[in-house]
């Protein structure tokens, strides 16, 4: 059976527009929804740098979020460590809303940073671990996660690592919880105060637990975990400002007691 | 002219069983004898990528029943309206739509399973055996016969990847559906007994060598051979 173009436009056109507003329908009625998953997403992912991945895993929502708004306090800094409130147009900023993907396209005097604190209950003053986001490339595409660490700044308290698209089984082991509790308790800045951040080494099965700045290798990954310690050095470098600033105003405090 | 030729002439018939024998056939057929993925190669693809573990096999498996019954359906009711020229373009186009919803409902309420499937929710859109149902039957059937076809083909599908994905997260990660099955096996045996994941399990070749160990076992229970 031959039919006319005209049948065929017609036909075309009346697919397109049922077809269109059947997903531009979808999308409006789910848009709150993932929006949400997505910010559960987010918080949980900054939780976890903190938190026991058991203890993490057995709540449920609602609970993610209750903790988090009693937990976590938030704020924004610039590259020189100054809070930043408001945007060029006096909007607030809030600080989970700050997209650090696309902070990293910008020049790093105009990104900005978040730095989430894990406080005492219900006692913002009381922090007991401070969250960085992190940020860069692995080998195929882009990884990023949360760096938590000690009041002393110094100290890794625990990280989270996400991916985009490393190899399954290689490279996209960084989210392996086993892998992650590697850094526990590693340090980045020696003992003069320099940052060295904390390197993957190439291969695996070495103990590195006597090298505080190095961790145990991702066999048939290095390419990823190159990224990762490329990440992590850059972002702290970023942050340092921030922590001159909270340690001097420490010792400050200290010496006024 | 080969290319106007895609809509078969229908044959009237006496009113049929609702499970008739022949439809009996639609579905059962694809799971063994004329399976998409051991028989026909088709889809192979995602049966590579998403078989790690059983868990996202099992949400890749329900999506690809869900958009090839649904596809096969709607083909099928516009079989008779469906200018034939412009017709792959109407299949994909009707394909592609139900992936995105798939893909929306699946970021919007399985969040975690929207992040580890990624792109290959995405790729059911190329899935041969999607167009190919579409094509070979659902543009010359009634509604309901197209269903049970796409559904038979669909499950051909599932339970070839959830076989690949048994095997894989068994062996590679020693569990099942995220359950711990080495510890408990070698916790039954005393401390000193490890059993040892087979890290290439993990990666797509563990897949390709469970694949043919499938294709192997089935082609020579079942006598078949390439002509």
């Amino acid at each position: 059976m031959q039919q006319s173009n005209a049948y065929i436009i017609t036909f075309s056109i009346i697919l397109t527009v049922v077809l269109g507003l059947l997903l531009s329908g979808t999308s409006q009625v789910l848009g709150p929804l993932q929006k949400k998953a997505e910010e559960l997403d987010t918080k949980k992912q900054i939780l976890g740098a903190v938190l026991e991945p058991e203890k993490l895993s057995a709540m449920n929502p609602e609970e993610v979020l209750s903790f988090y708004e009693n937990r976590i306090a938030s704020k924004v800094v610039n590259i020189e460590g100054l809070e930043v409130e408001n945007d060029a147009d006096g909007n607030p900023i809030v600080a989970e809303k700050v997209n650090v993907a696309k902070n990293y396209k910008m020049a790093p005097e105009n990104r900005l940073f978040p730095i989430f604190m894990y406080h005492a209950d219900g006692n913002p003053e009381d922090v007991e671990s401070y969250v960085f986001p992190v940020y860069g490339s692995g080998l195929w595409d882009e990884i990023w996660g949360y760096l938590a660490l000690q009041t002393d700044l110094n100290t890794i308290e625990g990280v989270t690592f996400s991916h985009k698209g490393e190899t399954p089984g290689l490279g996209a082991r960084i989210t392996n919880q086993g892998i992650q509790q590697r850094y526990q308790g590693k340090e980045i800045f020696d003992e003069s105060g320099e940052l060295q951040s904390v390197y993957m080494q190439k291969g695996e099965g070495r103990d590195y637990s006597s090298d505080k700045h190095k961790v145990d290798g991702l066999s048939g990954a290095t390419i990823t975990a190159n990224g990762v310690n490329d990440m992590l050095k850059n972002y702290l470098n970023y942050y340092i400002a921030y922590m001159e600033k909270q340690k001097s105003a420490k010792t400050e405090i200290a010496a006024l007691n | 002219m080969s290319t106007e030729t895609a809509q078969v002439a229908e044959v009237k018939k006496p009113e049929e069983a609702l499970l008739s024998k022949r439809r009996k056939k639609l579905v059962t057929d694809p799971l063994i004898d004329d399976n998409p993925i051991t028989i026909q190669v088709l889809g192979i693809c995602s049966a590579l990528a998403v078989t790690t573990q059983l868990q996202p096999t099992l949400v890749m498996a329900i999506s690809v029943i869900f958009v090839i019954v649904m596809a096969n359906l709607t083909i099928s009711l516009l079989r008779n309206t469906i200018p034939t020229r412009v017709r792959i373009i109407v299949q994909l186009a009707v394909v592609a739509t139900l992936v995105t919803l798939v893909n929306e409902f699946l970021k919007a309420f399985a969040f975690d399973m929207y992040k580890e499937l990624s792109v290959f929710v995405g790729l059911i859109i190329t899935n041969c055996i999607v167009m190919g149902r579409l094509e070979a039957f659902a543009l010359g059937n009634k509604p309901y016969d197209s269903i049970l076809d796409g559904f038979g083909s669909a499950l051909g599908y599932a339970w070839i990847i959830l076989a690949v994905a048994f095997f894989r997260e068994l062996l590679g990660s020693g569990s099942l559906f995220g359950v711990p099955i080495y510890d408990a096996i070698s916790g039954l045996f005393g401390e000193d007994f490890n059993l040892a994941t087979n890290g290439l399990m993990v990666s797509p070749v563990g897949a390709f060598i469970i694949l043919g160990l499938i294709i192997w076992v089935q082609r020579t229970k079942t006598g078949y051979v390439e002509h």
